[in-house]
């Protein structure tokens, strides 16, 4: 999806004290629940709440660092890029998100192909 | 910033490792440049032994090849000898006459192979065994040559000699005493060891010095001290290494028999370091990888200006990497007058062990034959534990130690590559034997970040440790002897207890500061044992971070596969009544609940409950009486009972009631681990008493208690602790043990390896026989107790930690698209 395409559909979730520090919520979709992720300083990430080994919910995992350890079987996936921590291979969808004020912005499509 | 220069001479194992390390802490501190006199990347030395008999490539023991170094930015030299350091230039010279500077420098250039001084020895075809070079003279000879000499019957000749039989060559070993590797073994265990290796077409010459090497321009004989001569068309000497320090005596160095450094791997110099072979650490020289690793690690770590980590000496075991050949050897395995000497012996077998022990601690092992047992041996030898416990078993080894299940007294060797090794995520051996092979895999963690092996319920670590082992050969035994808790620090689990305590640390941001944690915020490893160690140590304070839980307790429920939750509410002993049953049903109808499951704790499990409705359901068996089971909690978990003496026709006690009271003293309690009772009213045991934490078996006489048992992976039967007269008593022996297993288990580790860890006598030491110990320990469970019995259910079903189960928004499609 292009970004201009992508810039339509900014909807606001919440604000950032929704989330605790270290943690996620979910955002929930007929198409399935986005996980909204808070780290210790404050940046934001949004992934498909699926990971990629057997599709466990990432909100429900320990955030540390930019990553999130999957509650399932503890594979570590990159908040920032979806991706599974090395050697685990594979990949979370991720979603354009931004914090305006104390006001969260998410996109509803998808920034990777494989959404 | 100008990065600074770090440069390497040595591009052998401990160096290499080093910068290794060093790249993972930071990739942006130091322009590295190696040096290195082989021409060749970074290989495995102690492979070459395989290489050599055939068994490997050097393609196969390559570690770091030359693209490696390129895409890590190192710049290597290779194939160049430095001559010089000049310390005050700062800056080292090499062999073509270029000259490297440094801001600091590392020093690993290993050792040589000591070459005895007889006339002859640099004949052709006298050759050392120490790099790739020695090994193609060997086999080039052997492609064309008759006889080998190799002088030398310590571990590396006789590597050698093995090698060289299987390629064909007909081999003599000289040997100055009268017992083969007599470091590291004990005469019977060398007799064994000669007679297989004569079994292999091997021929010994034992007692013999060596006078003279004979030949013209290639050697031909050699000659003993008695007048004895054998023919030679080949001789590898191997009597010993010695640290390679000429470059820095001449640079001025402190140097003993080897390169002197401090425990942070630093010279008389502070701008440079040493590691590896060539140097003396505390008085001692190394000649194994294993203390390499830990060296390297410290080392890169204070260059790494993390200024943690202590390098404080190594403990080490041999193996000797001969296909088909067991045997192992640790510590001091010759013994004294103060020491006892267990042995078994099974001669047709061919089977051999010894371990030397003082004070019921192992001062040292020598096992032939069979050496599945070789790393429980060290370990505990390690952690000098005390063994009277189990002494009269432990020859038998780990398997014999009066528990069923799988154990790992399989032999890795002999399964066949498609036997299933890891049950919970199928891995088989030819899996993580292909693994450690190519992916250049040393330790346990490697293996189960790469295979997940061993990554699930840990049943088969002993497997794949031995695998390992058998894979990599001796150098496996790399285990360092502090474990870190995880890959954030350095720091073990008794550490960081201490810590705590000590430093009176009251958060997890304050322990990760005060000691130094590598990463920002710790890893779902180490949060959850650092928020456990704190509420256990400072339970009034409200200390528990919600964030450093693991959902199931942040949550109070089961996460299942599909993400939804099961539920267990408490049922005291194992009892139950209508009304509550008529809650559970109504609970169960009016939200389909899928599966309701007797558990196997004697309780009713709901299963596949959407997170959100938990609160309301909660609220509903709330009003019935019931509450949380904390059947998801590091927590007490089960009381179990049998009905007793109340109407069973053998019943000593009431152990229904017995139970009751224990669960009512001791739910909400977190510990290191789940932590299961149960209480029978008889010998018959019915409530299985003696496979839990703490088991009671009710007498005519009072009460049995037992201690450290568990179903499970490995079943352990409980040991037993004592018998005392009352009700109130078992509440205060249970109550003390509680406590001091909370107070000094590790996090993550059940109440049956702790024992076996501690020691039962330990237990009993503080538990049974120090009365004031006891009452106290007891005293401080309690006091604890005030701040945990609150049922967290009814919290959250009053509206508690909201956010944990209800989405942050619910879109529905069309409707909350806003324009921006
Ligand atoms: C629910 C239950 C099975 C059932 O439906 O009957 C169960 C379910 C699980 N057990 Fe269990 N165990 C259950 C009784 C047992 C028993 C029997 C008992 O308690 O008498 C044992 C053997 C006794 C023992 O613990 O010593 C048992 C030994 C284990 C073990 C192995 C423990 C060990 O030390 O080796 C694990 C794995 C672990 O904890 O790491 C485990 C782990 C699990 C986990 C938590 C697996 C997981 O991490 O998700 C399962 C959670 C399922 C869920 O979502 O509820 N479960 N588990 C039982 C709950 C009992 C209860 O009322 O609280
Ligand atoms: C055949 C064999 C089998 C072994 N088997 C085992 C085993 O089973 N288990 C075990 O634990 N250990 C074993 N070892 C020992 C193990 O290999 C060594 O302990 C380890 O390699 C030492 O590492 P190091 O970096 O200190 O030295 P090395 O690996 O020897 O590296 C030193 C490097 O420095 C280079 N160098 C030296 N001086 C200079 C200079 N002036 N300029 C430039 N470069 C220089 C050398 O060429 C060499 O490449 C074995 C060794 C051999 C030879
Ligand atoms: S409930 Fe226990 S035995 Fe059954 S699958 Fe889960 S962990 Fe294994
Ligand atoms: S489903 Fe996430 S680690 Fe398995």
């Amino acid at each position: 999806m292009s970004v201009a395409k992508s810039q339509d559909q900014w909807v606001v979730v919440g604000t950032i004290s929704d989330i605790p520090k270290l943690g996620a919520r979910v955002v929930r979709l007929e198409a399935g629940d986005i996980a909204v992720f808070r780290t210790a300083d404050d940046k934001i990430f949004a992934l498909r709440d699926q990971c990629p080994h057997k599709g466990g919910p990432l909100s429900q995992g320990i955030v540390h660092g930019d990553r999130v350890a999957c509650p399932l079987h503890d594979w570590k996936i990159s908040l920032n890029s979806g991706i599974a921590v090395a050697p685990d291979e594979g990949c979370a969808a991720r979603f354009p998100i931004r914090l305006e004020g104390e006001t969260i912005y998410l996109s509803l499509q998808s920034s990777d192909v494989a959404a | 910033m100008a990065k600074e220069r770090l440069v390497v001479i040595g591009n052998g194992m401990a160096g290499i490792r080093t910068v290794e390390e060093l790249l993972k802490l930071t990739t942006d501190a130091y322009d590295i440049t190696v040096i290195g006199e082989e021409p060749y990347g970074n290989y495995n030395r102690i492979m070459l032994s395989p290489v050599l008999a055939g068994e490997k490539t050097i393609d196969q023991i390559m570690l770091n090849d030359e693209q490696w170094y390129i895409d890590n930015n190192v710049r290597l030299m290779k194939g160049q000898r430095a001559i010089e350091i000049d310390r005050v230039k700062r800056c080292v010279v090499t062999q073509d006459g270029s000259v490297t500077a440094y801001d600091r420098l590392l020093i690993a250039t290993g050792s040589s192979p000591f070459i005895i001084p007889v006339s002859g020895n640099d004949l052709e075809g006298v050759v050392s065994f120490r790099d790739i070079k020695d090994v193609d003279a060997m086999l080039k000879a052997a492609a064309d040559r008759q006889h080998a000499v190799v002088i030398g019957g310590g571990l590396l000749g006789l590597e050698a000699a093995n090698g060289l039989i299987q390629q064909g060559m007909s081999v003599t070993v000289v040997h100055i005493t009268d017992s083969l590797m007599e470091r590291q073994l004990d005469e019977p265990a060398a007799a064994m060891l000669r007679k297989s290796l004569e079994g292999r077409g091997l021929n010994f010459l034992m007692g013999a010095q060596t006078e003279a090497i004979i030949g013209k321009n290639r050697v031909e004989r050699v000659r003993f001290k008695d007048g004895t001569e054998i023919y030679a068309d080949l001789v590898v000497m191997a009597v010993g290494i010695r640290p390679n320090i000429e470059l820095a005596k001449l640079a001025k160095i402190h140097c003993g028999r080897g390169i002197v450094v401090n425990d942070t791997m630093q010279t008389f110099d502070p701008v440079i370091y040493a590691v590896g072979e060539c140097v003396e650490h505390r008085g001692l020289t190394y000649g194994l990888v294993a203390p390499l690793f830990e060296m390297a690690k410290v080392c890169a770590n204070h260059l790494a200006k993390y200024g943690i980590g202590r390098y404080e000496g190594s403990m080490t075991s041999t193996k000797l990497k001969v296909t088909g050949i067991d045997l192992f050897s640790a510590g001091d395995f010759s013994g004294n007058d103060n020491t006892d000497e267990l042995v078994f012996q099974d001669a047709s077998r061919g089977v051999y062990r010894k371990l030397v022990v003082q004070d019921n601690r192992i001062k040292g092992a020598v096992m032939y034959g069979d050496t599945i047992d070789g790393t429980w041996y060290f370990d505990l030898m390690r952690d000098e534990t005390d063994i009277s416990d189990f002494r009269n078993n432990i020859l038998f080894g780990q398997a014999h130690l009066g528990d069923s299940g799988h154990g790992n007294d399989n032999r890795v060797a002999s399964m066949s590559a498609s036997a299933e090794i890891c049950g919970c995520n199928g891995v088989c051996k030819g899996d993580i034997v292909k693994a450690i092979t190519e992916k250049k895999l040393f330790t346990l963690d490697d293996v189960r970040a790469h295979t997940k092996a061993s990554s699930s319920c840990g049943s088969c670590t002993g497997l794949v440790e031995a695998l390992l082992a058998h894979t990599v050969g001796g150098e496996y035994s790399a285990a360092p002897s502090k474990k870190p808790i995880c890959q954030c620090t350095d720091h073990s689990h008794d550490d960081i207890r201490s810590a705590i305590k000590e430093q009176g640390l009251k958060s997890i941001r304050a322990i990760m500061d005060s000691l130094g944690w590598k990463s920002s915020d710790g890893c779902s490893k180490c949060r959850p044992a650092l928020n456990y160690y704190l509420i256990c140590q400072w339970p009034a304070e409200g200390l528990d971070d919600y964030q450093s839980r693991f959902i199931n307790e942040r949550a109070h429920a089961n996460i299942q596969k599909d993400g939804t939750y099961s539920v267990i509410p408490r049922m005291w002993g194992g009892g139950t009544s209508p009304r509550e049953l008529r809650a559970i049903a109504e609970v169960a109808e009016k939200y389909q609940i899928k599966t309701v499951h007797v558990t196997g704790g004697q309780r009713i499990a709901l299963y596949g409950l959407k997170k959100e409705e938990l609160p309301k359901i909660w609220g509903e068996l709330n009003q019935a009486g019931l509450v949380s089971g904390h059947a998801y909690g590091k927590a007490l978990r089960t009381v179990k009972t049998c009905v007793g003496r109340e109407w069973c026709r053998f019943g000593t006690q009431d152990s229904t009631h017995l139970g009751i009271e224990l669960e009512k003293m001791s739910w909400g309690s977190w510990t290191p681990h789940k932590f299961k009772m149960a209480a029978s009213g008889c010998p018959r045991n019915c409530a299985e008493a003696t496979i839990k934490d703490f088991g009671v078996v009710c007498v005519d006489s009072g009460y049995e208690l037992h201690v450290g048992g568990n179903g499970g992976i490995k079943v352990r039967a409980t040991d037993y602790l004592c018998t005392v007269k009352t009700e109130a008593e078992v509440l205060e022996y249970t109550a003390a043990y509680m406590q001091i297993y909370r107070e000094e288990a590790h996090y993550l580790e059940r109440t049956a390896p702790w024992i076996e860890r501690v020691g039962l006598t330990y237990v009993k030491e503080k538990i049974v026989e120090d009365e004031a110990n006891r009452k106290s320990l007891a005293a401080r469970f309690i006091e604890s107790q005030k701040y945990m019995q609150d049922d967290p259910w009814e919290e959250r079903a009053k509206g508690g930690d909201k956010h944990e189960f209800e989405p942050m928004k619910t879109i529905t499609p069309h409707k909350e698209t806003v324009e921006v």
